[in-house]
């Protein structure tokens, strides 16, 4: 175990994997210089130009060129910057890279990681502060993870470089900088689940920064004598079905909570799930269908709060989870 | 293959023989896709054998065949949405591709793309793709591999005149210029952009012009002329396998047919179609054979050749296996592997 922030865990599976094996490359804009959150610090020095590429601002063909890579025998982790900006590569994203494998029949593989960082970006406004998760999970192919602490940003990235599969690894703009023990030998699974805190009452799914609010949350709550479940997600698509199921059936309430835009949110996608098999009441959280605004009151509009989150569980405690009630 | 140093008879000959296997190919698929697609004006038959939009390269043979024949199997290549040529003259097998546009389970990608996907990697072709422009990034991340890996391949990118009005020639042009990669861009220009004239959609002095404007050198060359697409690649191949970097060919051609095979392409001038029948590639190449004592009979003997292995990839197309419906479950992704019932 070492003490390292969430930038600093992401480096060291990269640096591992590229350790391990001279076909792994990372590409993308100002990686010479440690990438815009320093989550490639020290890369370029030590593993070269040649594979740590800085690029143009060429988004459509940093991923379509990793895409060509992967199918010749390169295992390229590509930097989008921030999710907004992969945008201009969503061609290369959704019909290059995750189609690829099997409109061709199976000839070919596309084992690529592409990180697009998600999440409000404080004080960044509309085009930098956007989480899309569901827009990839949307697309069959892909792979999408979210990692909610340094030690899964650690174990989930060496996860998703080994996976062979395209994956849409998207941290958290405003998670870098987050501190947390990080196991020496990553020891995640891609489509497994984390029970964060154990609780009776209600079960509360989140992912991302969003995680952390939940569990603020469930702090709460407990001292309001409500026992909250909180599950991290961490991977978005395949997502852990048996887990979430598990737990939901044992509490008899389910919350799930995002950052997203909470219509078409992946949120819908659980609690249908849920709902379609175990009848039990859930509810959803995500962000107003509103573009994030520049002013902090503006901005805070756009976001999910604990206090929210806990309006939607008394919600769901109380009530019959239709509609909220307080307490 | 006759290399370079054979006789021009011999070189001419190989090239002629590709040129009427693709022509035989086209034509074949032609017939087979009868109402394939319900799209400008035509109502699409159902039990049309070869579904969808079929892009023929009818009348652009030259290129696919005089730029194919200075490469190497382990060479690459991304072709586009109209790729039976390039896909051929690479080598991949016509049966197994004429099964593909068949949608049969023996096809190339096991009736999972069809003929705009139409791919055989084993003979380093890296896909046709149903988005314009969309092969150029990924040739240029095969030709960066390439040289990442210290491997000696290199890489041919194909495209149409209309592919050079969307970002990712740019893009992919400046890339490989910057990390001097080795690759080699074909800009097949038939003059059409579907049912619009590019020139009417594309500023400035056209293809070679941009691509020297980004560094490149840049050969414009006569594209239904196979010796001439064959001299040109064969200069410009040599430059990339000796170190230079990229290069670019613009290759001045006509398509015969319509943008998709159920297109009778009322809108171009009738007088334009029947002087590029007048300069068939074929039929140059079959007169530059006689002058060079090529007996007719030779001649006939190829074109015979090409139509019975065509005849022959389409009994094997009818004969073949549909995929059953659980394929369709198949080469999704590995994780999670059977959630997305
Ligand atoms: C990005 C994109 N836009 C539009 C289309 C529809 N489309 C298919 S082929 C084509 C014309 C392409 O012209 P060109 O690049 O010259 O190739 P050609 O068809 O002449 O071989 C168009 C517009 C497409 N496939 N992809
Ligand atoms: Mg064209």
């Amino acid at each position: 175990m070492a003490l390292m922030n969430y930038a600093q865990a992401a480096c060291k599976a990269l640096a591992e994997a590229m350790r391990a094996d001279a076909s792994v490359v990372a590409l993308g804009e100002d990686l010479g210089h440690g990438g815009v959150f320093g989550q490639y610090r020290g890369l370029q020095q030590e593993f070269g130009k040649a594979r740590v590429i800085d690029t143009p601002i060429s988004e459509a063909t940093i991923v379509g060129a990793a895409v060509g890579m992967a199918l010749t025998g390169l295992h390229p982790v590509v930097e989008m910057r921030v999710v907004d900006f992969a945008l201009c590569a969503i061609d290369e994203i959704v019909n290059q890279a995750a189609k690829n494998r099997y409109m061709f029949g199976g000839q070919g593989r596309v084992p690529l990681v592409a990180r697009l960082p998600i999440g409000v970006w404080s004080g960044s406004a509309a085009q930098h502060s956007q989480s899309l998760e569901a827009w990839f999970a949307h697309i069959p192919g892909l792979v999408v993870v979210a990692p909610a602490t340094p030690a899964d940003n650690h174990g989930l990235l060496a996860a998703a470089i080994a996976c062979g599969d395209p994956v849409i690894y998207m941290e958290h703009k405003e998670l870098w900088g987050f501190q947390g023990e990080v196991p020496a030998q990553a020891e995640c699974v891609l489509g497994k689940a984390r029970i964060a805190r154990s609780g009776t009452d209600v079960t509360l799914v989140s992912w991302s920064r969003m995680l952390h609010t939940a569990l603020a949350a469930a702090e709460q709550a407990a001292q309001q004598g409500v026992s909250i479940e909180v599950i991290d997600l961490r991977t978005i698509w395949p997502w852990d079905r048996q887990l979430v199921l598990e737990s939901a059936a044992r509490t008899g309430r389910l919350l799930v909570a995002h950052e997203a835009v909470q219509a078409a949110g992946f949120g819908a996608e659980i609690v249908a799930t849920v709902a379609q098999e175990l009848g039990i009441p859930v509810r959803r959280a995500g962000a107003p269908r509103i573009p994030v605004g520049y002013a902090r009151t503006l901005e805070d509009a756009a976001r999910v709060s604990a206090e929210t989150l806990l309006l939607e569980l008394s919600a769901l405690v109380n009530g019959d989870g239709r509609g909220r009630s307080m307490a | 293959m006759p290399g370079a140093n054979s006789s021009p008879a011999a070189r001419l000959l190989y090239l002629y023989r590709t040129m009427a296997r693709i022509r035989a190919f086209e034509n074949a698929a032609e017939e087979a896709s009868r109402g394939s697609v319900a799209a400008f004006g035509a109502t699409a038959n159902t039990t049309a054998l070869v579904r969808g939009p079929l892009h023929l390269s009818t009348g652009q043979e030259a290129v696919a065949a005089g730029v194919c024949a200075n490469l190497l199997r382990s060479d690459c290549l991304t072709s586009t949405h109209r790729g039976h040529g390039h896909t051929l003259a690479k080598g991949a097998d016509a049966s197994a591709m004429m099964c593909e546009l068949f949608g049969r389970a023996d096809g190339t990608n096991k009736g999972k793309g069809g003929s705009m996907h139409i791919a055989d990697f084993a003979v380093g072709m890296l896909g046709a793709n149903g988005v314009v422009a969309a092969g150029i990034p990924i040739a240029v991340g095969a030709a960066h591999s390439a040289k990442i890996r210290g491997s000696s391949a290199i890489v041919a990118c194909f495209f149409g005149d209309g592919a050079i009005n969307r970002g990712p020639f740019l893009e992919g042009l400046n890339w490989a210029r910057i990390f001097d990669l080795p690759i080699l861009f074909v800009c097949e220009d038939n003059r059409y952009s579907a049912t619009t004239a590019t020139d009417a959609m594309t500023a400035g002095a056209g293809a070679a012009a941009r691509a020297r404007g980004i560094g490149l050198p840049a050969e414009t060359v006569d594209g239904n002329d196979v010796i001439a697409v064959d001299d040109a690649a064969r200069e410009l191949v040599a430059r990339i396998r000796a170190g230079n970097g990229p290069q670019f060919m613009h290759a001045l051609t006509y398509r015969i047919k319509g943008h998709v095979s159920v297109d009778a392409a009322a809108y171009r001038d009738q007088g334009e179609v029947e002087q590029a029948i007048e300069s068939d590639p074929l039929k140059l190449a079959g007169s530059r054979l006689a002058a060079l004592g090529v007996p007719a009979e030779r001649i006939a003997e190829v074109d015979a050749e090409a139509q019975a292995e065509i005849q022959a990839a389409l009994a094997a197309a009818h004969a073949a296996r549909v995929p059953d419906p659980d394929e369709a479950y198949a080469d999704v992704q590995d994780t999670g592997a059977g959630q997305w019932r």
